[in-house]
């Protein structure tokens, strides 16, 4: 066992860390087009889809520099690598992974140059954690599909350029995953329509989309008809040690601190009461249990051995934090907890979105089946 | 960056589930035998496992603690009942705080297996601290240490006693003092009360312990025990998971009930989970010892109420067949009762963690 990187990958960490000394600045000394030049910056480092390959406009980044890369831009709080995360995440990779050359073409470099932002049509109202039952229905009529049906909870759909849909063009299958069937939809088109959802913590961020004869051109069909599931749940061979929200979660812990540090409870000072060192611990532990089996993966993946579901474990561990860490700031603050008005509201308000962690890309019962089942091998529902 | 055992250190693996399979099975382990376990050690010495940290000038195998964890992880596993983390503490104790000439006298007979070490540091049942050590020997030893791990399978006991000068460990052959055994609920973790009536306290056979050597020491206790958490924890996940394929119910296998099954994924997050926090731990112990204490608490307190409910979980969804003497599985609960207060239970291990990231 060690923990060094190799002299070329410190080296690789020596460049992020200048060019971030460089060129972020403190969050109140941003101009306004700060964000428009990082963007074009990070761009022309290569280190937007640093993972993918050269041919498509990526950097081939391996996995110990996409590791470095993540960890430094964590640590120094640096903003998204991309105005579009669905585009960077999971449609990039789909394309990559399954699309045609005119699609690479096409769609790859708005992307990297954050020109289009992207969302993604999973879900519907009858079918969430189900997902491959879903029954939004794609008619092929001639040179294109005639979609009709409706998605819902698409986060980023009120500002979207692209959705990439999830469709089923077989109702007749054996196997519900076999009849689903991807298409990349301009939001702009005629006959859909997004109506934004209000969410818990009063933002506007996802919606439901309806599809009324909405016609898709079959060239942008991703996959072949009746493969769409295998894009969905494709991702490239992406870095997966959780290196970034782990680095992030420390961050947030030292904040938590020094927020026990400034609070009384019981008329004495938070810091000294047992059960509020006990559950700062105990966070702080949970994120080293995440760093760890991080880099388990990691090294895994480093000597070429396939993971296969290990990574729903820090999925777990980091909903039950995202959820935790909130709650006891909020509780710690007692009746100040609770309002907006206060320096410490940013607790408060971060109280009402861990849903975007903890539900968004399969909730954490999903996650336990996905655990025993694939790992521990128990029978299916 | 490798957070990984190398070739060798699989091999190790490989050795050691052979020995427990062939030679310690849970049979064996259950006859709690002691002149079975006495010639277990004798091979398990001749194998190297006895040694391995002990370095080779002192006809140790020179290894690391991530090697020791390698085997502490099977042996936990089997339910071994040999007393290798008395004796690879002992060995941690001789080789960081005794002098040269006791590094001389005891190392190459620990690893030889001629002398097997008992180990006890505290008098206080559950008081992680130097003030715990009480047992006097300002003058000669007289007193009681009543919580003696591995005594009656030992030739020498290695215990805290409190010198004029603070605290230090004494070297004891134990046909000098009392040894009697108590009636402990996890057999393959004997122990014994160890009696001292003017016992001889000469130079030679005393370590003194600074606080930080102290620390170092319970630290490595911590790594120990966990790295035995492990494996035994393992063991349970996977009889049970064994169980809830097999067990019909209303129709079905219990393991496809999410009640049962979601159960185990949530023991396979813990026991993911302070696997990791050890190995990193055991790591420390001989690469980034500044990070011991720290690497070591958050180990042992993840792993402390994370076994302890496995236990319980693995016995209770077996139902009435796991509440029986004749089931193994009830085996490992009692492990997990042991092994949570040891070295500090996670009441101790977190206020630490809570004091050492500056609350």
């Amino acid at each position: 066992m060690d923990f060094d990187f190799t002299p070329d990958e410190e080296a690789f960490r020596t460049e992020v860390r200048a060019f971030l000394s460089q060129n972020l600045p403190p969050r109140n000394e941003r101009s306004g087009s700060f964000m428009r030049d990082w963007l074009d910056k990070v761009r022309a480092k290569g280190w937007v889809g640093f993972s993918w390959p050269k041919s498509v406009g990526g950097s081939d980044g391996d996995v110990a520099r996409q590791a470095i890369l993540k960890e430094e831009m964590a640590l120094a709080g640096a903003p998204p690598l991309g105005t579009s995360f669905m585009g960077l995440a999971w449609v990039g990779p789909g394309i990559i992974q399954y699309g045609t050359d005119e699609q690479k073409a096409r769609f790859i470099p708005d992307i990297l140059d954050s020109k289009v932002t992207w969302c993604t049509g999973y879900s519907e109202p009858n079918h969430g954690s189900d997902l491959a039952a879903i029954q939004t229905k794609a008619e092929r009529i001639g040179d294109h599909y005639k979609v009709n049906g409706q998605k819902i909870w698409t986060t980023g759909a009120p500002y979207a350029d692209w959705m990439i849909l999830l469709t089923r063009t077989d109702f007749n299958t054996e196997v519900k995953h076999d009849g689903i069937t991807c298409l990349l939809v301009p939001m702009k088109t005629e006959g859909v329509e997004v109506r934004p959802i209000e969410n818990m913590a009063g933002d506007r961020h996802f919606a439901e989309v309806f599809f009324t004869d909405v016609e898709v051109p079959i060239e942008n069909r991703l996959g072949d008809e009746g493969k769409g599931w295998a894009v969905t749940i494709s991702a490239l061979a992406n870095e997966r040690s959780s290196i970034g929200e782990v680095t992030q979660m420390f961050g947030k812990l030292e904040d938590l601190k020094q927020l026990v540090r400034g609070t009384r409870k019981q008329g004495a000072p938070a810091s000294e009461d047992p059960l509020v060192r006990r559950r700062i611990a105990e966070f702080e532990t949970k994120i080293a249990a995440m760093k760890y089996n991080g880099l388990r993966y990691l090294t895994r993946q480093l000597r070429g051995q396939p993971l296969s579901s290990e990574t729903s474990v820090n999925k777990l561990l980091r909903a039950s934090l995202e959820i935790e860490m909130d709650d006891f700031a909020v509780e710690l603050q007692g009746q100040e907890g609770v309002q907006f008005q206060t320096q410490t509201a940013r607790w408060a308000r971060s109280s009402l979105s861990w849903p975007n962690v903890v539900i968004g890309g399969g909730t954490p019962n999903i996650q336990r089946n996905i655990i025993s089942e694939r790992i521990l091998g128990l029978p299916k529902d | 960056m490798n957070f990984g055992f190398s070739e060798e250190q699989e091999l190790l693996r490989d050795q050691v589930v052979r020995f427990i399979t062939d030679e310690c099975p849970i049979d064996v382990v259950r006859t709690f035998d002691p002149d079975t376990n006495r010639a277990l050690w004798k091979k398990i010495a001749e194998l190297g496992w006895v040694g391995l940290t002990v370095p080779e000038r002192f006809g140790g195998s020179g290894l690391k603690w991530v090697d020791l964890t390698v085997v502490l992880e099977e042996t936990g596993r089997g339910l071994c009942p040999l007393p290798l983390t008395s004796n690879a503490l002992a060995c941690a104790a001789i080789l960081r705080s005794g002098s040269i000439s006791q590094q001389k006298e005891w190392l190459p007979k620990i690893a030889s297996g001629s002398v097997v070490f008992g180990f006890g540091l505290y008098d206080e049942p559950n008081w992680i601290d130097k003030d715990a050590i009480t047992l006097d020997a300002s003058d000669r030893i007289t007193g009681t240490k009543t919580f003696v791990s591995d005594a009656l399978l030992a030739t020498h006991v290695m215990v805290g006693v409190q010198t004029k000068n603070g605290p230090a460990l004494t070297m004891t052959d134990v046909n000098a003092v009392e040894c009697v055994a108590l009636d402990v609920m996890d057999r393959t973790k004997p122990a014994a009360q160890v009696s001292f009536d003017q016992v001889q306290a000469t130079a030679e056979c005393l370590i003194p312990l600074s606080d930080a050597d102290l620390d170092y020491l319970n630290s490595c206790g911590a790594v120990a025990i966990t790295a035995e958490m492990v494996g035994a924890a393992e063991a349970v996940l996977g009889l049970t998971s064994d169980y809830a394929k097999e067990r019909i119910q209303f129709g079905h296998p219990i393991g496809k009930y999410q009640g049962v099954k979601h159960r185990l994924a949530d023991m396979f997050v813990d026991i993911e989970s302070f696997k990791s926090l050890l190995y990193y731990a055991a790591w420390c112990v001989d690469d980034a010892t500044d990070e011991l204490s720290q690497a070591a608490s958050r180990a042992k307190a993840t792993a402390s109420d994370a076994f302890a409910q496995i236990g319980i979980d693995g016995v209770g969804l077996h139902g009435a067949i796991g509440y029986t003497a004749e089931y193994d599985v009830q085996l490992y609960l009692k492990r997990a009762k042991w092994a949570r207060a040891m070295f500090g239970d996670s009441d101790f291990h977190y206020d630490r963690v809570a004091t050492l990231g500056g609350l």
